[in-house]
């Protein structure tokens, strides 16, 4: 309020104010036409590679995400992965913990994974496996989790910057793993784990081959929700990102919070790489999680940390990465296309968020009267 | 003897991409921005001048390599600082978060990078690899007569000029943050833009060019690979995570560049340094990788034990400031 | 005549919303003089001020410097013109040195010399009698040097005129005098200095002239040497104040919280609290009064186990007749033991709420974690909200609007509201009223007396004294951590506790280090 005539002083053309409140119609309206510009820049930059024209680019991406019964499995099914490592940085996030460090947990995960697979899969029961498969990827994560909470609570260390390195150690250890896991010898790769016995693959459900994946993935969903919104250590999860010093008046134990918040961050995450090694890859490699740590964080942040926003999100920028690498292939192009589109979707939303959070008039139009 | 000095080329070799890297993010986050994106823009600024140099090889009958040089050299100061100026644009004029900016740009960047790399001479009509090889060897050209001189020839003047010019940087970057005005206001902006912005310092501004000119050089190292270290090729994700390196290195050299030198050439040699060890297996060699990773994070975390101010990230890193919510 | 005006304010205003800052106030200020300003918190110094260092920029009025008019929009304008003004928050970068804070921003040689600058400053540091030094860090520096280094950037860039917001707020007896002697040899040099002020005996120690301001309204200027501390106190306070604030007898001396010689460092390692003790009895309220950062904070914060304490312990004597030694608790033990204390704390939205939650989350605050449910119980509270608001009117769309949308006022009344629910004990508050209206303050004077009634053990850290005579029954008065008095507040005259404000306490206490 005080600060009005300052900016009002300062901003020669523009005058960039906050929005008291927006409507939820209005924000999301801003948030469509970002995605309509993103789009219609994809479509130029698509042309300009391939000399297609843009309604043929398009009819060529929604062909390849959802266009055979195969394609729109693959879409659903990185759809389930995006998703259940951004839900898994939810509660990190609305702690204003900058967990950086999801592509490493989903690592963590994978290789706990594949371990427990190669090792004991064909050997023990079906069931037993996969319930060591679930908590070994689980515990695996939330290690990685739990170390630069342990350092942050204590020292204050960034955490930004330790869980963005612990992303390399954990991409060296796969590394040295499969060393001694590989198949053909000399081929520096796994290979399928149980090919034969399929010890340790997440079965059909309902006849479909992702269904246990769906199944686990929106009751993950749907259980963050409820957690972050019902229970009492939601509660504390946002009472310590807003303010620490509110929560050590109130008695919250801000360590105690941290330390576990990033333990169901980082264990979440984990559970994801098993997904991805138990439910669909069956291998495990330096390019298990893909680089999705990362963009899981971009769709967290978009959805505001709303776990049901976040399905949208995800469903989106998976469908577009599919088109694009569908197009590409098309074109005898590489796959990384798919990057490049993401990029740019990604630039645009991000940039709505400005005018969803401020509004931007023209200075000499209206004066001061708009200012209360 | 001979196997030691094989050894320090080659850990020089690796450490002038990460030093290029590491350099242009020190001047970036003593603006306060922590740039994520710097892996990807040093994809982009070697994709763009191994594409400059490319464009020109098979547009010219008889290429010359200087020529070359200069366009790809300017390709990449271009396209790896129109990065950096895309990610200010996105967090200090609209306001967005700096770490998924930066991520996203990374995405963008590395995408951008192996896209044209693997692409670029399909696109061109042509088949098989990029090769720009006039070009590469002016980047490799070593120092004429001073090179000669046995032992310290191959030693100190037997590298192409970005390695020198990587090293004049970090010296020039140093000196400027610590002994110029502009330096002494581009760290007051890194930590602490409101004070900054009442001594009538122009925080925008100084953000701007500081990410700028740290993307660009940050693109420098990119180039390096390509043209000096592949010698004028491309192999898809061949880059790896020096990006990433490099901003582990800057935590190790405390945010200042002259210690990004030394660091430099520590993680060059962490890389390299399992084939030169008798007895390690492929396994360990593995774990001979991890290494500047485990430091970085040690040093991370006793730098903040220590708690000591000097040492410690610029205070507003990360943070976007607007000056209505002071 | 008119070359000796260094500054004339003329029939400025400035309003924020509907309150009115500063209405048509005339200001002049001489060449080579001090001039202070004196008035009441909440008086508008300070806005008028802002106006002159361009933070803030009047909605009517003129200024003229040196005969001319201008228009200052930025602090970069008032610098321009000559005017340098010291905020009571100081604006320093920690990991820099003295000087280059000082010459932070500054045009000249792109190279930095800083053996010559610090020569610069060297100069001007003996010149006017400064004790600073220009390499040292300012996270080494005491406060006092921090303010130090204020002033002489100020001087390095050229003020002619500088305006120091409270400056002694923070200082110490010793300090304060070394700061005036500073002051008067600035005046010797032709400078021309504006000190905000409510401190009379500084007023008539230090400056030549007076201006006064009382709500926002121009009183009058005097000469020093023809005033008087009556004469100022009317001046300021308008007639006699009778704050007409409804207290009750206190109940028989019961010992509620007991504090036993307890000394605290803060993160430098300076004892902030220095052996202190006391005891607040049932059904009393105790006033807390000292100068800004006596260690009132700190006392508060130990006893809701907020801060950690050096040695000497705290003890709760419960109404049941147990004693608990709460002095080695953290605050979640306190409330495990359902000892019912409670806390206003000064900040209100950094600490006691939640900005961007709304009334029910932060009415759930103190009780979230009842029961033994994974899920937390939102009807209660939002019940208690509701209660809450309209018991206390408070103004809001609803229990679900953020509280960062409240007013001053209606964010006090919720905190209070939700601290006084659980029927406490023991009531803390810090700072009630500040920035309050009259109707809301008021209404918070009836709440805390309310709860002395009821038996609780009221402390409650003030600043205006008039306030804390008429609202408490006992003052404990602390001095730079010290406890130099514990007085009857319907007995004790105002001078009296300023006094004890200011002093030290003689004998073996002062080298409690």
């Amino acid at each position: 309020m005080l600060n009005d005539h300052e900016v009002l002083a300062k901003e020669p053309f523009f005058r960039i104010t906050k929005r008291a409140h927006i409507s939820n119609l209005k924000s999301w309206g801003i948030r469509l036409i970002a995605v309509v510009l993103s789009l219609i820049v994809c479509a130029f930059v698509i042309m300009a590679i391939t000399g297609e024209n843009p309604f043929n680019v398009y009819l060529g991406i929604i062909d390849g995400a959802i266009g055979k019964k195969r394609r729109l499995w693959v879409t659903i099914r990185e759809t389930l992965t995006l998703l259940i490592i951004a839900v898994g940085l939810t509660p990190a996030f609305k702690m204003r913990f900058w967990n950086i460090g999801a592509e490493g947990q989903v690592l963590m995960g994978g290789l706990a994974t594949a371990a427990v697979m190669i090792y004991l899969g064909p050997t023990l029961p079906n069931g037993i496996v996969l319930l060591l498969v679930f908590m070994a990827s689980i515990l695996a994560g939330l290690l990685w989790g739990i170390m630069p909470a342990y350092f942050k609570s204590k020292y204050n260390t960034n955490e930004t910057l330790f869980t963005l390195m612990l992303n390399y150690v954990a991409m060296q250890i796969v590394t040295f793993c499969i060393v001694f896991w590989e198949k053909p010898s000399g081929s520096n790769t796994v290979g399928i784990i149980n090919g034969a016995n399929e010890g340790g693959w997440l079965p059909k459900l309902f006849g479909l081959d992702y269904g246990w994946s769906l199944v686990i993935v929106l009751l993950m969903t749907v259980g963050m929700y409820v957690y972050m919104k019902f229970s009492k250590h939601g509660y504390e999860i946002a009472v310590v990102g807003e303010s620490q010093n509110t929560a050590r008046y109130v008695g919250i134990d801000v360590k105690k919070v941290i330390m576990r918040t990033m333990m169901i961050s980082g264990g979440i995450c984990g559970l994801a790489g098993a997904i991805i090694v138990s439910g669909a890859s069956h291998t495990i490699s330096t390019s298990t999680a893909g680089g999705r740590g990362f963009t899981a964080i971009i769709v967290a942040w978009m959805s505001k940390f709303n776990p049901f926003v976040m399905i949208l999100v995800s469903a989106f920028l998976v469908f577009m990465q599919q088109g694009a690498i569908q197009i590409a292939s098309q074109f005898g192009l590489n796959e990384n296309a798919s990057d490049i589109i993401t990029g740019i979707i990604l630039f645009f939303l991000i940039g709505s968020e400005f005018f969803i959070t401020y509004k931007v008039e023209r200075t000499k139009a209206k004066k001061e009267a708009t200012a209360k | 003897m001979t196997i030691l000095m094989t050894f320090i080329q080659k850990a020089i070799g690796q450490s002038i991409s990460i030093l290029f890297g590491a350099t242009g993010e020190i001047i970036t986050e003593k603006s306060g921005n922590l740039n994520l994106g710097i892996p990807g823009i040093m994809y982009m600024g070697g994709i763009a001048g191994l594409m400059a140099a490319f464009f020109y090889e098979r547009a010219s009958a008889a290429p010359i390599g200087f020529i070359g040089l200069l366009l790809s050299f300017a390709a990449t100061l271009i396209v790896s600082a129109l990065g950096g100026l895309l990610f200010c644009f996105l967090t200090v004029t609209l306001h967005a978060n700096q770490n998924v900016v930066g991520l996203s740009l990374t995405t963008f960047g590395i995408g951008f990078g192996n896209f044209f790399g693997g692409s670029i001479s399909k696109l061109a009509g042509g088949v098989g690899q990029i090769s720009v090889a006039t070009t590469a060897s002016a980047y490799r050209a070593d120092i004429p007569v001073l090179s000669k001189i046995p032992v310290i020839g191959d030693l100190l003047f037997s590298y192409g000029f970005l390695t020198y010019l990587s090293i004049i940087v970090a010296l020039v970057i140093g000196r400027f943050l610590m002994h110029t005005r502009k330096g002494l206001n581009l760290r007051s902006v890194g930590e602490d833009p409101a004070t900054a912005d009442a001594a009538g310092i122009n925080v925008t501004r100084y953000k701007y060019i500081a990410t700028t000119v740290g993307a660009a050089i940050a693109g420098l190292g990119g180039l390096y690979f390509v043209m000096e270290y592949l010698g004028g090729t491309w192999t898809n994700n061949g880059f790896g995570d020096r990006g990433w390196l490099a901003i582990a290195l800057v935590i190790l050299a405390l945010w200042k560049p002259l210690n990004a030198i030394w660091g430099s050439l520590l993680f060059g040699s962490l890389f390299i340094l399992y084939i030169y060890t008798p007895g390690l297996t492929r396994a360990t060699q593995e774990l001979f990788k991890m290494l500047p990773y485990v430091i970085t994070i040690v040093v991370l975390v006793i730098t903040s034990k220590r708690d000591k101010l000097e040492n410690q990230p610029p205070s507003s890193l990360g943070e976007s400031y607007y000056r209505e919510d002071r | 005549m008119d070359s000796e005006v260094a500054i004339r304010l003329q029939n400025v205003t400035k309003r924020f919303g509907d309150i009115i800052a500063n209405d048509n106030v005339n200001l002049l200020v001489k060449k080579g003089e001090i001039l202070s300003i004196l008035g009441e918190n909440g008086s508008g110094k300070t806005t008028l001020m802002n106006m002159l260092s361009g933070i803030y920029f009047p909605d009517h009025g003129d200024i003229t410097v040196h005969g001319k008019k201008v228009t200052i929009r930025s602090p970069k304008d008032a610098f321009a013109l000559g005017i340098g003004m010291i905020h009571q928050h100081f604006k320093l970068i920690d990991v820099l040195t003295a000087a280059e804070n000082i010459i932070l921003g500054l045009p000249g040689n792109e190279s930095l010399d800083m053996k010559s600058i610090v020569a610069e400053i060297n100069e001007l540091v003996a010149k006017y009698g400064f004790d600073l030094d220009p390499e040292q860090k300012i996270y080494d520096m005491s406060v006092s040097q921090k303010q130090t280094v204020e002033i002489v950037k100020v001087l390095y860039r050229g003020a002619e005129i500088l305006i120091l917001d409270e400056p002694t707020a923070v200082l110490t007896p010793q300090e304060t005098s070394k700061l005036f002697d500073v002051l008067r040899n600035m005046r010797k040099a032709g400078k021309s200095i504006i000190i905000i002020t409510h401190k009379l005996n500084e007023v008539m120690e230090l400056s030549d002239r007076v201006t006064v301001l009382r709500k926002g309204q121009y009183i009058g200027s005097v000469e020093t040497s023809d005033a008087s501390i009556d004469l100022l106190t009317e001046m300021m306070v308008g007639q006699k104040i009778d704050l007409e604030i409804d207290r009750t007898e206190p109940l028989p001396f019961v010992g509620r919280i007991e504090v036993k010689n307890i000394t605290c460092r803060n993160r430098d390692g300076v004892a902030i609290l220095k052996d202190v003790s006391f005891t607040s009895s049932a059904g009393e309220i105790l006033g807390i009064a000292g100068i800004a950062g006596s260690g009132q904070k700190e006392l508060l914060e130990a006893i809701a186990g907020l801060q950690e304490i050096e040695s000497g312990e705290i003890l709760y004597h419960s109404p049941e007749g147990e004693t608990v030694t709460i002095s080695d608790m953290k605050a979640a033990d306190i409330r495990d033991l359902k000892i019912s204390l409670a806390f206003v704390p000064e900040d209100r939205l950094g600490m006691g709420l939640v900005g961007s939650m709304d009334l029910t989350d932060n009415i759930m605050l103190r009780s979230y974690n009842e029961g033994k449910h994974f899920f937390a119980n939102r009807k209660n509270p939002r019940k208690l909200a509701t209660r809450i608001v309209e018991k206390l009117s408070v103004v809001t769309p609803s229990v679900d609007t953020p509280v960062r949308k409240l007013s001053g006022g209606n964010v006090q009344k919720i905190l209070l509201g939700r601290e006084i629910a659980s029927s406490p004990n023991v009531l803390m508050v810090a700072y009630p009223v500040r920035g309050l209206d009259i109707n809301s303050s008021y209404m918070i004077y009836n709440l805390l007396g309310d709860q002395k009634q009821k038996g609780a053990s009221v402390i409650c850290v003030g600043e205006d004294l008039d306030v804390l005579m008429a609202l408490c029954d006992r003052i404990v008065v602390l001095s730079g951590g010290e406890l130099t008095g514990i007085v009857d507040a319907r007995t004790i005259s105002k001078e009296a506790i300023g006094l004890l404000m200011t002093s030290s306490k003689k004998g073996g206490a002062q080298h409690a280090e």
